[in-house]
């Protein structure tokens, strides 16, 4: 595991604030982003989550945490890629009742151990499975701002090509970015799809990504529900990378 | 401050009664963990107490399955938010352990530690007088390698970060020390009733 020098330095006290929404942007029909600009922000580390609170009228709240997807870039803004869940409580508000200029309690950053700073070098293999994309994203776009040298393969995983988020961002990064290579993939999606294969991932999709790298990769981030993380890190494991570099975040049951 | 046109799903009396703030119900069983599942094979295991640095006892699979057996049915709450009611576990309580290594009284604080390399600080009065065990089944079924099999520490009245996975040792130390959560952010006990999620809280 994970020694120290690897510990996103964390607030004090993680004290709850205001958030204005400031951008919002339908990724996917189920997908929708969110840029929040918190009151009072002083950063983050790629891979790292924030929590929300809502309050009703009557003193009621529900509490949930979503990762940042936008990099770590001085900007005081952070963004959120919100999954509508159908009976859910707090992702409907979001897609169906949230507007610019609303604000958002919020507090954060929280999380000291699925992050990465580009001092910690790579090569990197990201590996995510639908919004499981959101911290690997973070960190994709960070590197390609702090060291776009650090050699970095994604593999990323979604159902249907119209689940599939920032996936003309994604393509475009694997055009242009020489030290970038994707491996997207399409478990249920019927006809062919430029830019991806079809079918789940696999170990040949592992040796290919594990291919493009120049040398194995020094950290494996896998984000995603537990089904996927669970059959990612079991290739992972059996393509020989050690279980001590491969850090996982797993969404849902 | 009230969130405009947030009005919520509320639970029902009942439910709520038994959530504590900003937890939701829910009936699947999450995964979490910081890395892989670990591959811990019956024939290799070993749980070992520990005063500071000193082994005090230690116990094979087979040895381990000898100690007396309890169940305890338990609402559970994870720091990410949900909660499950009623989860039924068995293993051996911390108790029944202390007995059976000779440790009459424990220094005031524990670090659980754990095959994958995670460890975790609980104050050792939260797993002592019937509150915590080593469970080895979950609903009458060894617990599955996800969910921290063959044993993993149960102390269901904190959130279950610190209820460690793949438990491989209680380790009683003179100061508290922070695990690896606690190391990164998270607060030292633990309390959902009280929300202590995070340092300061």
């Amino acid at each position: 595991m994970s020694t120290l020098p690897d510990i996103a330095p964390q607030p004090e006290r993680l004290v709850w604030q205001e958030a204005t929404v400031v951008a919002i942007t339908a990724s996917t029909p189920r997908v929708k982003v969110f840029r929040l600009k918190p009151a009072d922000w002083h950063g983050f580390t790629a891979g790292q989550h924030v929590d929300i609170r809502l309050t009703a009228p009557d003193g009621y709240q529900a509490e949930r945490s979503y990762s940042i997807g936008s990099a770590p870039d001085g900007s005081g803004t952070i963004e959120l890629a919100i999954d509508l869940i159908d009976d859910g409580e707090v992702s409907p508000f979001f897609h169906e009742v949230v507007e610019v200029g609303d604000t958002i309690e919020m507090r954060g950053p929280i999380g000291g151990h699925f992050i990465w700073r580009a001092e910690e070098g790579g090569p990197l293999l990201l590996i995510a499975g639908g919004s499981g994309l959101v911290p690997l994203m973070s960190i994709l776009r960070y590197r390609a701002l702090a060291a776009p040298e650090i050699p970095t393969a994604l593999i990323c995983s979604f159902r249907h090509h119209a689940d599939w988020i920032w996936r003309d961002e994604l393509l475009r990064r694997a055009a242009e970015e020489p030290h970038f290579s994707l491996f997207a993939t399409l478990s249920r999606e019927p006809a062919p799809v430029e830019g991806a294969r079809r079918g789940r991932i696999d170990g040949a999709l592992l040796d290919a990504a594990l291919a493009s790298l120049p040398a194995p990769p020094k950290t494996t981030f896998i984000c995603g529900a537990n089904p996927f993380v669970a059959a990612a890190s079991t290739f992972a494991l059996d393509a020989g990378i050690p279980f001590a570099s491969i850090k996982a975040e797993r969404y849902g049951g | 401050m009230a969130t405009r046109g947030f009005f919520g799903k509320r639970p029902t009396d009942e439910v709520g009664e038994r959530l504590p703030p900003g937890q939701y119900l829910t009936d699947d069983f999450p995964v979490l963990s910081a890395g892989p599942t670990p591959r811990v094979a019956l024939d290799g295991w070993r749980f070992t107490v520990k005063d500071g640095v000193r082994p005090v006892a230690s116990w094979s699979w087979e040895a381990f399955n000898q100690l007396p057996k309890t169940k305890l049915t338990r609402d559970i709450h994870c720091v990410t938010k949900w909660s499950k009611f009623n989860t039924a576990w068995s293993g051996v309580t911390i108790d029944d352990i202390l007995a059976e290594a000779g440790v009459a009284a424990p220094s005031e604080f524990t670090l659980a530690h754990s095959y994958d390399g995670y460890s975790t600080n609980v104050p050792t009065e939260d797993l002592i007088n019937g509150k915590a065990m080593i469970a080895t089944h979950f609903e009458g079924q060894p617990i599955s390698p996800d969910h921290g099999g063959p044993a993993r520490l149960l102390v269901p009245h904190l959130y279950f970060w610190k209820s460690a996975k793949w438990v491989n040792g209680l380790q009683f130390t003179s100061r508290d020390e922070a695990g690896f959560w606690e190391l990164r952010g998270y607060h030292m006990r633990g309390d959902p009733w009280r929300e202590q999620r995070f340092t300061g809280d």
